[in-house]
């Protein structure tokens, strides 16, 4: 059954002749064989995204449809490997068509030479579910794929066989309950714009350690929560994201480079084979899977690239593994659905966004969760999903920020004057917000003991504080405030300078683990403590402001992670000391 | 076999429309022949069954809608590469305009490039001094970043650029480099400014210059930078060369990018630009770099002017979202006369982190980076509550602050066109400033790094 073009614009092709093709198909036109998806049919004639530049495609091009919605492969294989949109490896194009992605490359996902070794762990005449394990796979050093029964597959194993195979061959036989024999392989397809399904979600209660100190200890996320990375450019959102997929202690992390720079992904391909996933020792790239759609490739695949993304987690999901998907930018994936939207002539919404922009904005973060997920026995496994935004000109008040913000749970705000002043991460500590904190409480009290909670609260007051007195000092100047005040400012800074900045790029302070965060405040609050004791009973306030432990505490997060607990230690006892000494002194002079 | 057809039905500029035609292809390069033999071109931009809507690079100006023939050539709108190129001055098209012989093609190639495999790109690391301090030591830029200057109407950013273009190097290597200019809708003043300069320094016959001028057809911009980064990637990766690659004025592209859709009648985006700006920008951008198993590479130096020096205006803000970083101008440093009135606070180089350090500059530029934006701008805040409240408001760090803040613009910033300080003036300088803080507020840079450079009072 095929069709023929009869108009292109861009990457939107309208063919006709297509009767027999289902809306969502996934099709191949031209010579070429650009292949492209079914949006829209009106009686025999479909309107067709190509996920390929189509430079070259005229009226008169076959058109032929596969009969399938557009799906991912989803087996061993998938770890360490960089795909494009539509999951087509990009190394292996590389090979076939040097520095540049040449059109109508057709390269399955999974490769077909590499073989596996499969070990059995269910046995024949198991009654199983789709989800249930049949065996695993080790593909990396770090994770282990295991492989479950597709969905429609349920039924009694007839047989099953270890040793080493390719995705391709068959691993087991199940009979279905109607006596059909279904042949089973290490791979599944499925389609990327349906979520997988799950038994229930669960509500997140326990927080993604990601270590750094401004989201662990004062907007933290949850496993299975949702994300946004809100900025202009310039603000340094790439890299909290980027440090997000470095240490976040998940098992798998997904990372979408969607209509963004490729020398990003190139840098992502670069260090994460050279960086030690602290929770396990391993590489980290041994346990993440990249899918460019770089600004310069086809925008329709960009689109796409999302679901691919989200899907490939949720496969993971099924394993019982808690996944993170990390999406920079959802604004180019938005743009990419507003110019297929302009060129079908929709009518458009707000700042000619299609009309369903939220709705969608809203299925994709949906997807993410705490599930029990299908299969006989009860485990479970999370998605967390965080997305960047980058709204034009900064301004939130823009259609995909505002869709997002909707959706979303955590908001980490960044801001170009904290980038200037090269405070990072410009997360903004006035404006962002986590709605997880309540959930997360109980988790908080009983690892990390009840003054966790409370401290987060008292830094927070604090740098309200300082933003309401630094109103006053811009109109009467500081010596107007009283010491207690003061006090309250030099705090906040310390707060700001030697706490919430952490440098992404030195390998001590890049990752801070949550004990250690919690003791670092920990000390600077009591500095705040001891010091509104101190000026009570006269202690001279400058004398307390250039203590030497001031200086201990500034580089106190550049301890070595073996050391600091001892360190930290010391410097408590040195301030407190000095501390006393300010009091001891401050009375003399009086 | 190439087919003409006498059945143009719609002019209006810049499109046209040819009725019956058959076997046309999107994206196709068109030819007109005029009832006076002159050729035009143009590209499809739509095929609707029989019916092609063609985008005009040239004027429309004398087409005849009864006796105009219109050819379609069966290829995209190619430009003949070779090494004589440099040297060369062509027109928006690819003609040579410098009366020259035309160019003996090794290869015809298609102007709009294909996406780079991310997976082929390798990251660039290579410390390029331009001798410009507020860029080597604060903004450092790297060979195959993509670096735009943000400025506005009337700021010296042709200045700067070529003193980019003469003074930059990279340490310790042998030069193969070109430079390729674009002139894009900017005056012919402007344009002889550069091609002068090149001249003076020899530049220029490394030099590969496509010129739009303003005069020129405003829609032929939209090919003239897909010019020069094809001859760019011609000279980069197959002569090996590391290219320089001067794009100015893109906020004339997008103006010309913007008629093109008007006439279209595309929903409009953001202040009349159509929606795919950011796609369209990127597929300009991102074809700088270097990559794997190649020795050449593609620095792009993109200049655009801020409307109103308004950094959240579409053509900066979506340059922004894909460039490597900006270098902007200000007009408020300008004013003071300082030279160049590079705003350090808002620039910024992605890449500067993988190019500086031991081995590439020096071990203290991290820091000592760091520290100087910082205290710059404690600096620059301290000075203005010093307006608002006197001197006498500031605590005494805060006035040492505002005196560094003063100083750094005086000698860090304000170093002129001519100067060319090598990487080691450039951070010796910056510890010269940093000796006027305490030595207890230089928290961002390692002790013994303080104790090893750190000038003696």
């Amino acid at each position: 059954m095929s069709g023929k073009v009869i108009k292109v614009s861009g990457p939107l092709v309208v063919a006709d002749g297509l009767s027999d093709a289902n809306v969502a198909d996934v099709v191949r036109v031209g010579e070429q064989h650009l292949v492209g998806e079914i949006l829209n049919m009106t009686g025999d004639s479909a309107s067709i995204q190509v996920y390929e530049e189509t430079s070259g495609l005229g009226p008169g091009a076959v058109v032929e449809t596969t009969g399938y919605p557009l799906s991912v492969e989803l087996g061993p294989g998938m770890l360490e490997g960089i795909y494009d949109g539509i999951q087509r490896p990009l190394t292996e194009i590389r090979k076939l068509s040097g520095d540049t992605i040449a059109r109508g490359i057709s390269v399955p996902a999974l490769s077909r030479e590499k073989t596996w070794e499969f070990v059995p762990t269910a046995k024949e005449g198991d009654f199983l579910k789709a989800g249930d394990f049949l065996g695993t796979v080790q593909e990396t050093s770090a994770i282990e794929h295991r492989i479950m029964v597709p969905v429609g597959a349920d039924g009694t194993l007839k047989e099953i066989r270890g040793g080493m195979f390719n995705v391709d061959e068959v691993i087991a036989k199940i009979e279905k309950e109607d006596g059909t024999i279904r042949e089973l392989t290490m791979a599944q397809k499925w389609p990327v714009r349906v979520a997988r399904p799950y038994v229930k979600k669960f509500v997140p209660e326990i927080p993604l350690s990601t270590g750094q100190r401004i989201i662990d200890t004062l907007f933290p996320l949850a496993k299975g929560g949702t994300a946004a990375v809100p900025g202009p450019f310039g603000s340094g959102k790439t890299v909290v994201q980027h440090q997000l997929a470095k240490w976040s202690d998940v098992d798998i992390v997904i990372y979408i480079g969607c209509g963004e720079r490729g020398n990003e992904m190139t840098d992502v391909l670069n260090e994460f084979p050279e960086l030690i996933d602290p929770h396990n020792g391993e590489p980290l790239m041994k346990r993440t899977v990249l899918i460019a759609n770089t600004s310069d490739m086809p925008v329709a695949a960009r689109e796409a690239s999302i679901y691919t993304g989200i899907t490939i987690a949720e496969y993971f999901r099924d394993m019982g593994y808690d996944v993170a998907v990390i999406a920079d930018s959802t604004s180019r994936w938005a743009e990419a659905l507003r110019e297929m939207s302009g060129r079908l002539e929709e009518m458009p919404g707000e700042e000619g966004y299609p009309a369903y922009l939220t709705s969608r904005i809203a299925q994709f973060y949906e997807r993410a969760g705490v599930v029990q997920t299908i299969g006989s026995e009860e485990r479970r496994g999370s998605i967390t999903a965080i997305g960047a935004v980058s709204p034009p000109g900064g301004d939130l008040s823009e259609p995909v920020s505002q869709g997002t913000m909707r959706i979303v749970k955590v908001f980490w705000s960044l801001d170009s004057s904290l980038a200037y002043a090269r405070h990072f991460p410009a997360i903004n500590w006035l404006t962002s917000y986590s709605l997880y904190t309540g959930n997360l409480l109980p988790w908080y009290d009983e690892n990390m003991g009840k003054s966790f909670v409370k401290n987060r609260e008292r830094a927070m007051s604090i740098l309200q504080e300082e933003a309401s007195l630094n109103e006053i000092v811009r109109l009467v100047g500081r010596d107007s405030l009283g010491a207690q005040d003061q006090l309250t400012l030099e705090t906040a800074k310390m707060i700001r300078e030697d706490f919430l900045q952490q440098n992404a790029f030195m390998d001590v302070d890049s990752y801070s683990e949550l004990k250690r965060q919690a003791m670092l405040l920990a000390i600077i609050l009591k500095y705040d403590d001891l010091g509104r004791d101190a000026l009570a009973k006269g202690a001279d306030m400058n004398a307390l402001f250039s203590l030497p432990s001031r200086e201990q505490i500034g580089r106190a997060k550049y301890v070595s992670a073996e050391e600091y607990e001892e360190a930290y230690q010391k410097i408590d006892a040195q301030m407190t000391d000095e501390i006393a000494k300010a009091i001891a002194a401050g009375g003399e002079e009086l | 076999m190439i087919r003409e057809y006498k059945t143009i039905r719609e002019v209006v500029s810049p499109l046209m429309v040819v009725k019956e035609v058959e076997g046309v292809t999107y994206d196709e390069l068109a030819q007109i022949e005029l009832p006076d033999g002159s050729i035009r071109h143009g590209k499809v931009l739509e095929v609707n069954g029989d019916t092609a809507v063609v985008q005009l690079f040239d004027d429309a100006r004398g087409i005849n809608l009864a006796q105009s023939k219109v050819r379609f050539l069966g290829h995209p709108l190619e430009l003949a590469v070779s090494g004589d190129m440099l040297g060369r001055v062509f027109n928006g098209m690819g003609k040579p305009i410098d009366g020259g012989p035309d160019i003996l093609p090794d290869e015809m190639k298609d102007i709009n490039g294909l996406a780079m495999n991310p997976a082929a790109r390798a990251y660039p690391a290579e410390f390029i001094q331009t001798g410009v301090s507020t860029i080597d030591g604060l903004n450092t830029l790297v060979r195959g970043q993509k670096l735009p200057i943000f400025s506005g109407s009337g700021l010296p950013h042709k200045e700067l650029a070529a003193q980019i273009a003469r003074q930059a190097r990279v340490l310790g290597d042998g030069e193969n480099f070109a430079v390729v200019f674009a002139a894009i809708g900017i005056t012919f003043e402007e344009s002889e400014f550069f091609i002068r300069d090149f001249r003076r320094t020899g530049a220029i016959d490394r030099t590969v210059v496509f010129s739009n001028l303003a005069n020129d057809p405003a829609v032929e911009r939209i090919s003239t930078p897909r010019m020069a980064l094809t001859a760019a990637e011609y000279l980069a990766f197959e002569k090996d060369m590391h290219v320089l690659v001067i794009m100015t004025d893109i906020t004339n592209y997008a103006e010309a990018l913007r008629e093109v859709s008007a006439a279209k009648k595309e929903v409009p985006g953001r202040r009349g630009y159509p929606g795919y700006l950011y796609t369209d920008l990127a597929t300009l951008y991102e074809r700088a770099g270097r990559r794997l198993d190649k020795k050449g590479s593609i620095t792009l130096i993109p200049i655009l002017t801020m409307p109103e020096d308004d950094k959240t205006h579409p053509i900066p803000d979506l340059t922004g979202y894909i460039t490597e970083g900006q270098i902007i101008l200000s007009r408020e440093l300008y004013r003071k006369g300082l030279v160049p009135p590079v705003d350090v606070l808002p620039s910024l180089s992605r890449l500067k982190d993988k190019g500086i350090g031991e081995g590439k500059t020096r071990e203290d530029h991290a820091g000592t980076m760091n520290q100087l934006f910082a205290a710059y701008a404690r600096g620059k805040d301290a000075k203005e509550l010093m307006t608002i409240l006197g001197e006498a408001a500031l605590t005494d760090t805060d006035k040492l602050y505002a005196k560094f803040a003063e100083q750094f613009e005086k000698q860090y910033v304000n170093q002129g066109n001519d100067t060319n300080r090598s990487i080691q003036e450039t951070l010796d300088l910056g510890w010269d400033l940093l000796k006027i803080l305490p030595r207890t507020e230089l928290k961002r840079i390692k002790e013994d790094l303080i104790d090893k450079y750190l000038p003696a009072q």
